[in-house]
C-alpha cells in the first residue's frame, strides 16, 4: 500500500509532521515505518507539547539516584536500599472499558518498576469520576475499582492508599492514575540503555496479539477488507502472567546477564526497542517472524504497534541466552531471541526474509517534533465577599452532616476494602490514613506514600493550585511522621492545542516547580495525559502528585486517630478564615468562584518541620493535616478513627463560626497532646515561630461545639462511612 | 519442627507464610509445584494467592499439579496440612476437604479484619488455645463456603467445623458473616482433623504494628502442639 498524507493524518500525524518525515527520510515511508513514526511522534511517547515545559522541573536532590527519563524514578533511603516509583495515567482506556483499562494501568506501572530490578511493595491510585448524579458514574467507579483490585490483588502487591474525587468536569473523561513503589538494592538497578554491538535482543512474556493497536495510530486504509479488525481494542490484562514475569525477571536479574531491559508499554515493541537503542546510541535489528504471536497472520505493522500486555524486551550479554531461557521456561513464559544490537544506528526490521523497515533512530527519538504551543495566563480571581446573611439560615448540625458525608470527603472504605492492602505482611498504615505506610521488609525502616490532587484549586488559579498539591503531598507524609523525599507527577489536562488548557498546564508546572524547589521535594518521574476532552469539554486541570517519604524506625509511625479522652487538641498554623474555593463554599453556599487559598511556602516548610520535630520527641499522640473541609472535618476524622469525641473551645479571633471551622487555609495540622506535655510542645512551637491555637480537648464520645453537644462520634461515623456504601448499593 | 510451604505459580502469600512460620520457630522450606517429593515435614502449608491465575476455578489447576499427589499422600497418612485462603480452595478441589468456595455474596473482593470463633479444639491445630475468639484478616473474592445439606450434617456430626465468623463478642450471626458462607463457616477439617482449610490469614496478624496480633496465638499454639 502506498502511504500518502491522508493515511498519515489518519494515524494522528499533522500534514506538516508527515512532510517532515518524508524530508528526513528523503522518501515516502512504507506503512510499517509510518506506523512507527506515528507511535513515536504522538503526544504520549514524544511529549511534544509538554517537553519544553517539563525541562523546567526541579529534578535534582541529594537523595535522587535517578530522575525523569527512565522507566521510573529512584531515591536513596539509606543502607544501600532504594525506592523506585512512578505514577502513570490510564484515562482513556478506562473510560472505554473501566475494568481492563484500570487493570492494565496498574499492570503497566508495576512493570515500569520491576523493569528496574525492584520488587513492587506498594500500589496507590488516584481516580476521578464525573458527578455522582451522572448516569455513567456508578458503573465506571465499580469497574475501575474492580479492575485495580483484580490486577493488584492477584499479583500480591498491597494497595495502601489512594484518592477518589467526583466532579462533573470528569463526566466524559474519567481519570485513572496508578502509582507503584518498588524496593531495590541501589547497586543493582537496571536501566534501559543498551550497550555493546551484536548483543542478543530477547523478547519475553506474553505473546503478541492484535489488542491495543492504538486507535489514534490506526490507519483506516489498512483494514478495509476486514472491518471487524478495525475496531481499536483496549488491551486486556493478565495479572497471572505479570506475576510470573515479575518473578522470572527478578530471578534473571540476580546475575549479570542483563545489559538493558525495557517493558513494552505504550507503542509496544516500537518504543521499547527504539528507546533502548537510542539511549545506547546504537542500531537495532529485529526479525519479526521470531516474535511469539497469539494470532495468525499478523503483519509487521501489527506486531510493531500491538500493545499486548505483560511483555519485556531485554538486551542480554552474549552467551547468556541458554541460562536465561531456563528461567523463563521454569515460569512457563515465552522467550525468543528476536534480534541484535548493531552499529547502523538504524532500526532495521525483517519479516519473512525481507527488510520491511529501515529508519535512523535519531529521526524517531531526537527529531520528534517539539512544540512551543501558545498559552494563556489565568488571572487570580477576585476574592468573594461573604456577608453574614449568607450564613444566617444555616444550621450548624445540618452543615456538618452534609459536609462529612459529601462524596469528596466521606470515607472511601467501600473502595479500599476491595483492594488487598495487607498482603506482603508489611502494611503498617492501611488506607484511610494521611498516607499509606509499608515497612521495608526485614528492616526497621518504613516508606510512606500518598497521592493528591486539587482540581478545583488548579482550575481557579493553576499556579497556586500547582503549588498547593505539592504542599498537600508533603503534609500528608509529615502527618505520619515521615521525612518527605521526592514526588512523581501525573499531569492530566485538556487539549494542549487550546491556549487556555495549555496555559493551565504551563502554570500548574510552574507552581509544582516552585513548591518542589522550596520544599526540596524533587520530581523524579511522571507522565503527561493531554486531550482529556469530550465534545469540546475539557477536564479541570488535574496534576496528581504522588509523594514518598521515609520513617527511619517504623515504630515511630504517627496516626491520626485520637488516642484517649482528656487530651488537648491544638491547631498548628494560622487560621485566616478564607472560604473561597473551599468545599463549604461550593457545597453549602453554592459559590464556586474566588481564588484558592494562598500558599506560604515558608510557613509550609517551617510548620511541617516543626511537626516532625514534635513527633520525633514523642510529644504528639496523633497528627492530621487540615485539608478539604477545614478544621471541623479534620478534627472529626480524628474522632472517627479513634472513636473519641471532641469539645471545641470557644474560638477567639474570627467573627464567624463557619469561616473558622470550614476555611481551607493551608499549612495547618491538628495534633493531640497530653496535658502534661503542653509546655514542652508550646516551647518548640514558639521557638520555631509557628502559629498555633488551642482548639479543644478530646472527650469520650460527645462532639461539643460552643458548649452545645452536637452529634456523638458514632453518629458522625455513620454519616462519614455510610454514604459511599449507600450510593453503590 | 519442620514445615514446608508449597509455591504454585501465582501464589502470593508464600513469603508471608514463610516469615510467620520462621518467626514462631518452625524450620521452613519452600517447595516448588513442579517437584514431586516433599521434604521431611511435620506440617505442609498451601498458601494464599492465585495459583495458576485461579483460571478455570479457584484452586482447580493447583489441585491437579505435580506436587499435589505427594500432599495428598502425606495427608492420607495422617500428616498435618494447613490451607489458607487459596490453599483452602485447593484443598476442596483435591477432595481432601468437603464443599466449595463460591464467589463472595456481595460479588466483591473483601479485605478486612474479621473475628472467628474456634469451634473445635480437639485437634493439633487448636488444642490448648487459650482464646476462643480470634481477630484475623480476610482477603478474598471467593470465600463463600458452601456444601450440600448432607455434607453440612456430616461436618456438624463429626465436629469438622473449625471456625465460624462471629462478632468481637463471639456471637455468630448474619451481621458478622463477611462473605455469605453457609452457617458462617470460616474453616473446616477433614474427618481425622489433620487437615485444616480456612479463609482467614493468621500470617498477616503476627505483629502489633500490623492489623493485629491474634495470628501469633495461632502459630505459637500450633508449634507447642507439635512439639
Amino acid at each position: 500500500m502506498e502511504v500518502n498524507e491522508k493515511i498519515a493524518v489518519d494515524h494522528g500525524l499533522k500534514p506538516d509532521e508527515y512532510k517532515k518525515i518524508c524530508d528526513l527520510l528523503k522518501r515516502i515511508p512504507n506503512i510499517t515505518e509510518l506506523g512507527i513514526f506515528s507511535a513515536m511522534w504522538n503526544e504520549h511517547c514524544s511529549y511534544k507539547s509538554s517537553r519544553l515545559h517539563l525541562k523546567k522541573l526541579n529534578t535534582k536532590g541529594k537523595k535522587v539516584i535517578q530522575g525523569p527519563g527512565e522507566n521510573a524514578g529512584v531515591i536513596d533511603i539509606g543502607d544501600d536500599d532504594a525506592i523506585v516509583f512512578k505514577i502513570e495515567s490510564h484515562n482513556h482506556p478506562s473510560f472505554i472499558e473501566p475494568y481492563q483499562g484500570a487493570a492494565t494501568g496498574v499492570g503497566g506501572i508495576m512493570r515500569d518498576v520491576f523493569t528496574m530490578g525492584a520488587r513492587p511493595i506498594a500500589n496507590l491510585n488516584s481516580i476521578h469520576f464525573g458527578s455522582t448524579q451522572h448516569k455513567k458514574t456508578k458503573n465506571l467507579l465499580r469497574g475501575v475499582v474492580k479492575g485495580i483490585g483484580g490486577y493488584g490483588n492477584c499479583i500480591g502487591v498491597p494497595t495502601i492508599a489512594g484518592q477518589t474525587c467526583f466532579d462533573q468536569s470528569y463526566n466524559g473523561n474519567i481519570l485513572v492514575n496508578a502509582m507503584t513503589l518498588g524496593l531495590v538494592n541501589k547497586n543493582k538497578i537496571f536501566y534501559s540503555k543498551a550497550a555493546g554491538l551484536n548483543k542478543p535482543v530477547i523478547y519475553v512474556g506474553s505473546k503478541t496479539g492484535r489488542d491495543g493497536i492504538h486507535g489514534a495510530s490506526m490507519a483506516s486504509a489498512i483494514f478495509d477488507d476486514k472491518i471487524e479488525e478495525k475496531k481499536p481494542t483496549v488491551q486486556v490484562g493478565d495479572p497471572f502472567t505479570e506475576k510470573l514475569l515479575l518473578e522470572a525477571c527478578l530471578e534473571l536479574m540476580s546475575d549479570k546477564s542483563i545489559i538493558a531491559i525495557q517493558d513494552m508499554g505504550a507503542a509496544g515493541l516500537t518504543s521499547s526497542s527504539i528507546e533502548m537503542a537510542s539511549k545506547g546510541n546504537l542500531g537495532i535489528e529485529l526479525h519479526l517472524d521470531k516474535v511469539p504471536c497469539r494470532e495468525e497472520k499478523m503483519t509487521p505493522y501489527e506486531i510493531m504497534l500491538s500493545e499486548s500486555q505483560e511483555r519485556m524486551l531485554i538486551v542480554l550479554e552474549n552467551g547468556k541466552e541458554d541460562s536465561a531461557k531456563k528461567i523463563f521456561d521454569k515460569w512457563n513464559l515465552d522467550f525468543a531471541v528476536i534480534g541484535q544490537t548493531t552499529n547502523s544506528k538504524n532500526i532495521e526490521l525483517y519479516f519473512e526474509k525481507e527488510k520491511v523497515a529501515n529508519v535512523p533512530i535519531k529521526f524517531l527519538a531526537n527529531e520528534a517534533p517539539m512544540y512551543d504551543r501558545p498559552w494563556k495566563k489565568t488571572k487570580l480571581p477576585q476574592k468573594i465577599k461573604f456577608s453574614n446573611n449568607d450564613f444566617k439560615k444555616l444550621k450548624f448540625n445540618d452543615v456538618i452532616k452534609k459536609m462529612i458525608s459529601h462524596p469528596n470527603i466521606c470515607s472511601k472504605q467501600w473502595i479500599w476494602e476491595q483492594y488487598d492492602h495487607t498482603v506482603m505482611g508489611d502494611t503498617i498504615q492501611k488506607p484511610g490514613g494521611d498516607a499509606g505506610v509499608v515497612r521495608v521488609h526485614g528492616t526497621k525502616k518504613a516508606i510512606a506514600s500518598s497521592v493528591d490532587s486539587s482540581a478545583s484549586y488548579c482550575h481557579a488559579h493553576p499556579f497556586t493550585g500547582g503549588k498547593q498539591v505539592v504542599c498537600e503531598a508533603w503534609r500528608n507524609l509529615v502527618s505520619v511522621g515521615a521525612e518527605p523525599i521526592a514526588i512523581t507527577n501525573c499531569l492530566n489536562f485538556g487539549n494542549p492545542e487550546k491556549k487556555e488548557n495549555m496555559g493551565e498546564f504551563v502554570e500548574c508546572i510552574d507552581g509544582i516547580n516552585e513548591a518542589s524547589k522550596y520544599l526540596n521535594f524533587p520530581v523524579v518521574s511522571g507522565n503527561v495525559s493531554f486531550y482529556n476532552e469530550t465534545k469540546d469539554k475539557g477536564i479541570k486541570p488535574t496534576p496528581t502528585i504522588g509523594g514518598v517519604g521515609l520513617i527511619k524506625d517504623y515504630k515511630d509511625l504517627m496516626t491520626m486517630r485520637f488516642k484517649s479522652k482528656g487530651n488537648l487538641v491544638l491547631i498548628i498554623g494560622k487560621t485566616e478564615g478564607n472560604l473561597d474555593q473551599s468545599i463549604f463554599a461550593n457545597v453549602i453556599l453554592n459559590e464556586k468562584k474566588g481564588p484558592p487559598p494562598e500558599i506560604n511556602l515558608f510557613n509550609e516548610k517551617n510548620n511541617g518541620e516543626t511537626i516532625l520535630k514534635i513527633i520525633k520527641e514523642k510529644l504528639a499522640l496523633s497528627v492530621h493535616d487540615v485539608s478539604l473541609g477545614g478544621i471541623v472535618i479534620g478534627a472529626l476524622k480524628m474522632c472517627i478513627e479513634g472513636s473519641k469525641g471532641i469539645k471545641f473551645y470557644k474560638f477567639k479571633n474570627l467573627t464567624n463560626i463557619y469561616q473558622y471551622f470550614f476555611s481551607e487555609d493551608q499549612g495547618r495540622y491538628i495534633i493531640e497532646v497530653d496535658k502534661n506535655n503542653l509546655k514542652k510542645v508550646e516551647s518548640i512551637l514558639k521557638k520555631n515561630s509557628v502559629h498555633f491555637d488551642l482548639l479543644g480537648e478530646t472527650t469520650d464520645k460527645e462532639i461539643i461545639i460552643n458548649d452545645e453537644p452536637t452529634f456523638t462520634v458514632d453518629k458522625v461515623t455513620e454519616f462519614y462511612k455510610g454514604w459511599l456504601y449507600k450510593y453503590m448499593s | 519442627m519442620n514445615s514446608s510451604v508449597i509455591i504454585f505459580p501465582g501464589s502470593n502469600c508464600d513469603r508471608d507464610m514463610d516469615v510467620a512460620l520462621k518467626k514462631f520457630g518452625f524450620k521452613n522450606k519452600m517447595v516448588w509445584h513442579d517437584d514431586d517429593k516433599l521434604p521431611k515435614s511435620d506440617l505442609i502449608v498451601l498458601p494464599g494467592g492465585f495459583s495458576y491465575g485461579d483460571y478455570l476455578r479457584c484452586g482447580s489447576i493447583a489441585g491437579k499439579s505435580k506436587i499435589i499427589q505427594s500432599v495428598i499422600n502425606f495427608a492420607n497418612s495422617g500428616g498435618l496440612v494447613l490451607g489458607i485462603c487459596n490453599g483452602f480452595q485447593i484443598l476442596t478441589e483435591t477432595g481432601l476437604l468437603k464443599g466449595v468456595l463460591q464467589q463472595n455474596k456481595n460479588i466483591e473482593f473483601i479485605c478486612k479484619n474479621i473475628f472467628v470463633k474456634i469451634n473445635n479444639i480437639e485437634n493439633k491445630f487448636f488444642e490448648n488455645i487459650d482464646k476462643d475468639v480470634l481477630e484475623l484478616h480476610i482477603a478474598h473474592n471467593e470465600g463463600n463456603y458452601f456444601c450440600t445439606e448432607d455434607e453440612l450434617k456430616s461436618l456438624e456430626d463429626n465436629n469438622q467445623i473449625a471456625a465460624y465468623y462471629c462478632g468481637s463478642d463471639g456471637k455468630i450471626d448474619e451481621k458478622s458473616n463477611p462473605n455469605g458462607a453457609i452457617k458462617n463457616i470460616a474453616g473446616i477439617f477433614n474427618e481425622k482433623k489433620n487437615i485444616l482449610g480456612m479463609m482467614p490469614h493468621p500470617e498477616r496478624m503476627i505483629d502489633q504494628s500490623l492489623s493485629g496480633e491474634d495470628g501469633s496465638i495461632f502459630f505459637e499454639n500450633l508449634l507447642k502442639n507439635l512439639k
